[in-house]
């Protein structure tokens, strides 16, 4: 019995050790080291990426000379304090959409875990054969650099006294802003019941704003209560309007009777800047054949926007927001630096729009 | 709570005894100090039980108990009980708010839309010296004091302890200064009067080096007041390239944003719910 214990033990280790040598991909990296086939090379760097061997992923580059190892490491670990600098690579997908005798053409996903949720990044490599091996040309970013400069920044900031603990009951204080939803339409998607609309800030100072629902059965009695959570731009400035989207999983509409709408708004301190212009919008087919609306973001102002969220509202043609769809940028914004957003839409939902709005949100890594 | 259940034990104890006496006055005004005559003779206890006071000492029955205006400060029944070696006594009183000298003065909203009727609400808590309540009615003034204006005052009875008026925005932009009174009270709050929704909000273009320069006129609204800077207006062009929008707060009284054009392209412009007009201006030309 004394012997049984340990060998026991020594087996179990023995098993989650190589369960654990599997998971991490070393398979995967064992068959791989060849890079016999562009399809091979390809998951072979990604797979160093993923593991954060980024000596052994540059070297297989076939274009390191016009490539910055610095400029390639920051493609997947982010800069600036964008999403990427609190993602890490989970997994990814490849295809090789054509090839020859020497160069081939790969489809590369890539699935970020982020802080914010998964995020998803598509990317058609070129693969060149370099002797018995093949190996991947990493696109270089040619846009040209911002030059040192200075940007005089003088929009307005609105900062907040309140009334202090130590004041009288009934001494002056500064009212929460006024808000009002200005559209609410319930649909019904195949697995869950969604609350989408738009919201205003008709107030002249900023307004953190959330949108909330409760679902009300036959007898009024509650069946489901949730927020906008991340789908509306919490910060509205004076006549700002965002969209907001609700979902309610595993609801039907039919068992609803009435929807309460709720919008909550708080008195904060918020800037006017920065101003995100965007440009090129346009709904689209890409290249994974789903409907997106796709455009440019253009950070006008001087300070480095860290984390854009877009927020994208559709309308059908009697002017009803008809779905809400929204999704992180995972590059920062750099002033006058244009950067491509794609948010997508349900294919159903895709052939009844008529126009859309877009908006940005920002978010700032604060340490 | 032990002290509460003492002067219960106490008072049922005066009850059942009945010996000695206590004589205060029916009624005393808040704050006044008072003097208790009592009956019998020798050491005594003397309790005091009433709003936030119970209070405990020994006196000598026979002679006048003074209370001190600091035990009296707040309105309400109080009961005064004394123990004798005979027995004990009580005798309840009523201290009554003194005359209104404070208020607290609630004002709502603190900014509202110029030329809202009614959208104002003051309301005035009339209390005396020491925070009570004022009950019986009183006359509260309250005023508006507009900055480049008359002062406007009109009188409202209290009711229960509250007087309040429902006022209108003027139509010029700024603050007002709202005032209620009454003794020596006087009570100002300021209530900031904002443009209401943006009017014939109007864009024209102009060529900037390779863009267009697309700014407001002077945003204001319908009394003329001028939209607060920071308020956001939102530029929209849909040009072959596509739709592009920008959220500009306004800044100076207008807002201007530079867009690229490529061929002919439409502008338009919004703030909030209301819309403006409609420029199309050509990229080549």
């Amino acid at each position: 019995m004394k012997r049984v214990l340990p060998l026991v033990l020594a087996a179990i280790t023995v098993v989650l050790i190589v369960m654990a040598w599997f998971e991490s991909g070393g398979v995967e990296r064992h068959v791989l080291r060849s890079a016999a086939t562009p399809e091979q090379a390809t998951r072979l760097m990604l797979s160093q990426i993923q593991t954060h061997n980024f000596d052994a992923a540059y070297a297989r580059l076939a274009n390191r000379n016009d490539l910055d190892k610095n400029t390639f490491i920051h493609e997947f670990t982010g800069s600036y304090g964008s999403l990427l600098t609190i993602s890490a690579l989970e997994g990814f997908d490849v295809g090789v959409l054509h090839a020859s005798d020497q160069e081939a053409t790969v489809r590369a996903r890539l699935h970020y875990a982020t802080g914010v949720g998964p995020l998803d990044d598509t990317r058609d490599l070129t693969v060149q054969r370099t002797g018995d091996t093949w190996k991947v040309v990493w696109p270089v970013d040619t846009t040209a650099k911002l030059p040192p400069q200075v940007i005089p920044v003088n929009y307005l900031r609105w900062d907040v006294i309140s009334r202090g603990s130590g004041d009288d009951w009934g001494a002056q204080n500064v009212d929460s802003p006024q808000v009002r939803i200005v559209s609410m339409n319930a649909i019904q998607r195949p697995d869950s019941v969604v609350v989408l609309g738009e919201v205003v800030n008709e107030d002249s100072v900023p307004a953190y704003v959330n949108v909330g629902a409760t679902l009300l059965g036959p007898n009024d009695e509650e069946l489901a209560q949730e927020s906008s959570f991340d789908k509306i731009a919490h910060t509205l400035l004076p006549r700002q309007v965002s969209p907001y989207r609700i979902d309610f999983p595993n609801m039907r509409l039919e068992k609803i009777k009435n929807v309460r709408m709720e919008a909550k708004a708080l008195l904060i301190a918020a800037s006017a800047d920065p101003v995100i212009a965007i440009d090129q919008q346009k709904l689209e087919t890409d290249r994974l054949g789903r409907k997106v609306l796709s455009g440019k973001l253009t950070n006008q102002s001087g300070q480095i926007v860290s984390i854009p969220h877009v927020i994208a509202a559709y309308y059908d043609s009697n002017g009803k927001v008809i779905w809400v769809s929204d999704g992180y940028v995972a590059q920062a914004l750099l002033p006058q630096m244009p950067v491509p957003f794609a948010v997508d839409l349900p294919p159903d939902v895709a052939k009844n729009v008529q126009t859309y709005r877009v908006i940005v949100n920002h978010f700032e890594l604060t340490t | 709570m032990r002290s509460v259940l003492t002067a219960f034990i106490v008072c049922l104890f005066a009850l059942a005894a009945g010996a000695a006496e206590l004589h205060p006055p029916a009624q005393v005004t808040a704050g006044n100090s008072i003097t208790i005559a009592t009956s019998g003779s020798g050491d005594a206890t003397f309790y005091l039980i009433g709003q936030s006071v119970a209070s405990k000492r020994h006196v000598q029955a026979g002679t006048e108990i003074a209370v001190d205006s600091e035990q009296l400060e707040r309105a309400g029944i109080y009961t005064a009980i004394l123990c004798a070696s005979d027995g004990c006594a009580s005798a309840n009183f009523v201290v009554t708010p003194a005359a209104p000298n404070r208020l607290s003065f609630l004002v709502h909203p603190s900014r509202v839309p110029v030329d809202s009727p009614n959208r104002i609400s003051a309301v005035a808590f009339v209390q005396d010296n020491f925070h009570n309540f004022v009950l019986k009615s009183e006359a509260v003034k309250f005023s508006v004091l507009p900055k480049d204006g008359k002062e406007i005052s009109a009188t409202r009875n209290s009711e229960n302890g509250v007087a309040w008026v429902r006022l209108s925005s003027a139509k010029k932009e700024g603050p007002t200064r709202l005032g209620a009174e009454i003794g020596h009270a006087n009570e100002i709050r300021v209530v900031q009067q904002v443009a209401a929704d943006a009017c014939n909000l109007r864009i024209k273009a102009s060529r900037a080096k390779k863009d267009f320069l697309v700014e407001t006129d002077p945003v204001k609204d319908c009394s003329g007041n001028s939209v607060p800077d920071g308020t956001v207006v939102s530029f929209t062009k849909v040009d072959e390239a596509g739709k592009a929008t920008v959220d500009v707060p306004i800044k100076r009284g207008v807002a201007k944003v530079e867009l690229p054009v490529d061929g002919r392209a439409k502008i338009t412009v919004a703030s909030g719910v209301v819309t403006g007009n409609e420029l199309e201006v050509a990229g080549g030309q």
